[in-house]
């Protein structure tokens, strides 16, 4: 699979950099990669080939051909074709001021329409509307049950019928109006899983439309389809004009073409994502991020907005001060694992930075998650005491950690020559200006930090400056030279 | 009715796609040029096969017909033998037609543990239930367990077909540990001397790595009473899912050991290519299909039909 689509670019164009020249035929080759990207990230078929197209023509112009990096200006451009194609944003969802709002939901079966209502229920409610659900799944056993206790998590009414006696579209009639009566603001239809191509299900779906008229159609859809979401997506817009599209289960390692497909086919804007199975777990859809999801270039902007969400900024102040001041313990440095784990698997973070998708292929097999499991066991087997001051560890208390954690005395070595070679690293990177730090955490990268086999040992520093503690540094040479001239002359003596 | 004509009906309600079979598309006396065969490699990718499949079967058209004139029979059977290659594979698993048990595993003695898996919304309960049933009918006896103690109502949604079914369900209450479910269901089977014990599991995405933790975990406390189950862990895909589908296999694989795949709804216009580029990289091969929303819409896979039905009318 494609991890990053500059690099394979770079590739196709570093053949002819050799001669000097760029040409229109090299750009058209170029542009084979980013059809295969494309078609790989499951953007349908036809929407590939327009959008091909139509990103030649702009790259074929002066600025490519003459440009040092073609691959990077191509790849400019075709991140804002995508981003102007699944743009405009809409996030509203048109509830009225006063007066009722009907919110209906529609999709294929398995798209996540039932999550999906509790979510926007949960949504709406933070910002302070009154919704209501309504049950109108009659065919799915225990749909209905599913939406009681979804409603029941997030506090809002339910409404439902006995499927043996009643219909869909009796269901949402009814539902509205109890909805009315008990002063709900916004009603939200969960109406059936049904296929595109399944006509009276589509006309009942029509039914619902037409009596109860409303005010927002929502396509729910599965990020992970393939090549057959415009076919549905199509048959669906058709059939109700949709207001907006929700994308679900944007929380895998799906690339999201279908996001790209629907847009184009259909024209209607993508209103939310879904990317977790908690009910919290619907963000507002950007289509740059999701460019560059679709191109495989990392997300650093989401990641960014994950970790503000998961740690405590006050903590994270504190313990950058205690690096700063080289007071980082192994009790703060468990804490900060902790936190890195609350945002996913390794694997995705680093998918996430632009430049490290590459980094995780190199990886392979290996599993950063179970050595970060290791390590926290082996912090967890010191008593707070050590964790505070590493240096009280002897052998005796060496062998009883190892013992605790189920390891080899040297692994709890290795960890304790590691952690002292990162304060000093930190304690270094505190002091530099943003770019410098970024700097450095490639080079740390580069130098196996990600790697759990290679040592991270401690380097030594040099810089155009001289060592950084200066003043040691000279006690040390003075020393020296003492030293040498005293073994001078003892070796004059004899 | 057999699995083509199924296959059939369902195709027939697709208006867009493939209706045109190779037949259409080539023509007697045209000359197979690139612009043709470009054309067919479309139509390839638009079943979501992938474009490394796709370009291997349209590469194998253009050295073995291109610049030729079009002999239609030719250029069908040079499709037709190379897709039904890469789905058959070369591990000698074979769909007996009349046999619909046939490409489940037994086990030895005691009851046969069939593992069921898949990511959110595939249809892994209602694969179940059509499993169960076909079980059944071939007068099997089968004990479920509802391991999808996570999703609101999953549990109710498998005890409504347990009963609809009648066969004996284990369960226990929401939010509890998959894996004792999974436990006291083998045990149950055992006691109650069921052929097949099918477990149940919550749908989860393959990038939880927890969560695949947790597959691990149910197979290995159900091997405590049975070495060698689970006999079979299927995976079961959506036919709509794209390219993600190698992803799901790949991680679903690691976890589980996954033995074959139920692909589910293809009555709609998917047409679930992606379980050639699976079988091509993975090596694990569909074993049944779903095709409806009814109980008895489970068939046995079909290499020669599926590819038929790939380009049916």
């Amino acid at each position: 699979m494609f991890e990053n689509i500059t690099q394979s670019l770079g590739k196709a164009f570093s053949a002819f950099r050799g001669t000097g020249k760029i040409t229109e035929s090299n750009i058209r080759d170029g542009m084979q990669q980013v059809r295969t990207a494309l078609l790989e990230a499951d953007v349908a078929y036809d929407v590939v080939q327009d959008f091909v197209k139509r990103a030649t023509e702009e790259a074929i112009g002066e600025k490519v051909l003459k440009s040092l990096r073609p691959e990077e200006q191509i790849v400019g451009i075709v991140h804002q074709q995508l981003i102007d194609l699944m743009g405009p944003v809409d996030h509203s969802l048109a509830i009225k001021r006063d007066g009722i709002s009907i919110i209906m939901m529609c999709g294929l079966q398995g798209s996540g329409k039932t999550t999906t209502c509790g979510k926007l229920a949960r949504r709406l409610k933070e910002a302070g509307h009154s919704p209501f659900l309504v049950a109108a799944d009659l065919q799915r056993p225990a749909a209905i049950e599913q939406l009681k206790v979804i409603g029941g998590q997030v506090g809002c009414p339910v409404y439902a019928e006995d499927p043996k006696t009643s219909n869909p579209v009796q269901v949402c009639k009814n539902g509205v109006k109890e909805a009315k009566r008990v002063g709900a603001k916004v009603v939200i239809l969960d109406t059936a899983g049904r296929l595109h191509v399944d006509a009276a299900l589509m006309k009942e779906l029509q039914q619902i439309d037409s009596s109860v008229a409303p005010d927002q159609a929502l396509l729910v859809c599965d990020a992970m389809t393939g090549q057959d979401a415009v076919n549905s997506a199509k048959a669906f817009n058709d059939a109700l004009e949709l207001d907006g599209v929700i994308l679900t289960k944007l929380d895998g390692d799906t690339r999201g073409g279908a996001a790209l497909s629907v847009k184009a086919v259909t024209g209607v804007p993508i209103k939310f994502i879904g990317v977790g199975e908690q009910l919290d777990r619907l963000e507002e859809f950007h289509p740059d991020r999701m460019a560059g999801r679709i191109l495989g270039m990392g997300d650093i902007v989401s990641l960014f907005e994950k970790a503000q969400k998961e740690f405590d900024e006050e903590d994270m102040l504190r313990q950058q001060e205690k690096m700063q001041q080289g007071k980082f313990t192994l009790e703060d440095f468990r804490k900060q694992m902790r936190q890195i784990k609350k945002l996913g698997s390794m694997r995705e973070i680093m998918k996430m930075i632009p430049g490290m998708g590459a980094i995780v292929d190199q990886m392979g097999d290996l599993n950063p998650e179970d050595d970060m499991r290791r390590i926290e066991g082996i912090i967890n087997s010191m008593t707070p005491k050590e964790r505070q001051n590493p240096d009280v560890i002897d052998r005796g208390r060496r062998n009883r950690i190892a013992c605790g954690s189920g390891v080899q005395p040297a692994d709890v070595n290795k960890l304790l020559k590691d952690f002292s070679a990162m304060g000093k690293m930190m304690q270094g990177m505190s002091s530099m200006g943003l770019r410098d730090r970024m700097r450095a955490v490639k080079g740390m990268a580069d130098g196996g930090f990600m790697n759990p086999g290679a040592e991270l040992m401690e380097k030594k520093m040099r810089s155009t400056r001289g060592p950084l503690n200066q003043d040691e540094a000279r006690e040390k040479k003075k020393k020296q030279k003492k030293e040498a001239q005293k073994a001078k002359k003892r070796n004059r003596k004899k | 009715m057999g699995l083509f004509d199924k296959l059939k009906r369902g195709l027939e309600k697709t208006k867009q796609i493939l209706r045109t079979d190779v037949r259409d598309l080539f023509r007697s006396g045209q000359i197979l040029d690139d612009s043709l065969l470009q054309d067919f490699e479309a139509r390839l990718i638009r079943t979501d096969m992938g474009v490394t499949a796709a370009g291997r079967i349209t590469a194998r058209l253009r050295a073995d017909h291109g610049g030729r004139t079009v002999d239609v029979d030719a250029v069908w059977k040079t499709v037709r033998d190379e897709m039904i290659d890469l789905l058959k594979g070369t591990d000698g698993i074979r769909w007996d037609l009349s046999n619909p048990l046939s490409p489940i595993m037994k086990a030895a003695s005691g009851p046969t543990v069939i593992l069921v898996a898949g990511v959110n919304g595939v249809g892994k309960t209602t694969s179940i239930a059509k499993l169960t049933n076909l079980l059944m009918k071939n007068g099997h006896k089968v004990v479920l367990a509802a391991g999808d103690t996570f999703r609101a109502a999953a549990v109710e949604q498998l005890t409504m077909w347990s009963e609809r079914l009648g066969c004996p369900i284990v369960r226990k209450e929401s939010n509890s540990d998959p894996a004792a479910v999974a436990f006291e269901g083998v045990q149950k089977a055992v006691e109650t001397g069921a052929d097949y014990l099918i477990v149940d599991t919550a749908g989860r995405l393959q990038t939880q790595k927890n969560l695949m933790d947790e597959l691990e975990k149910i197979r290995r406390v159900m091997r405590k009473i049975i070495p060698d189950a689970p006999h079979e862990s299927l995976l079961v895909l959506d036919a709509t899912t794209g390219q993600n589908g190698l992803s799901q296999a790949k991680s679903f694989s690691q976890a589980i050991g996954c033995t074959g795949l139920i692909l589910s709804k293809l009555d709609g216009t998917a047409r679930g290519g992606v379980v050639v580029a699976i079988r091509q990289e993975m090596g694990f091969p569909v074993k049944y299909i779903g095709v409806g929303e009814q109980v008895d819409d489970l068939e046995l896979f079909d290499p020669e039909g599926f590819v038929d039905a790939l380009f049916a009318k």
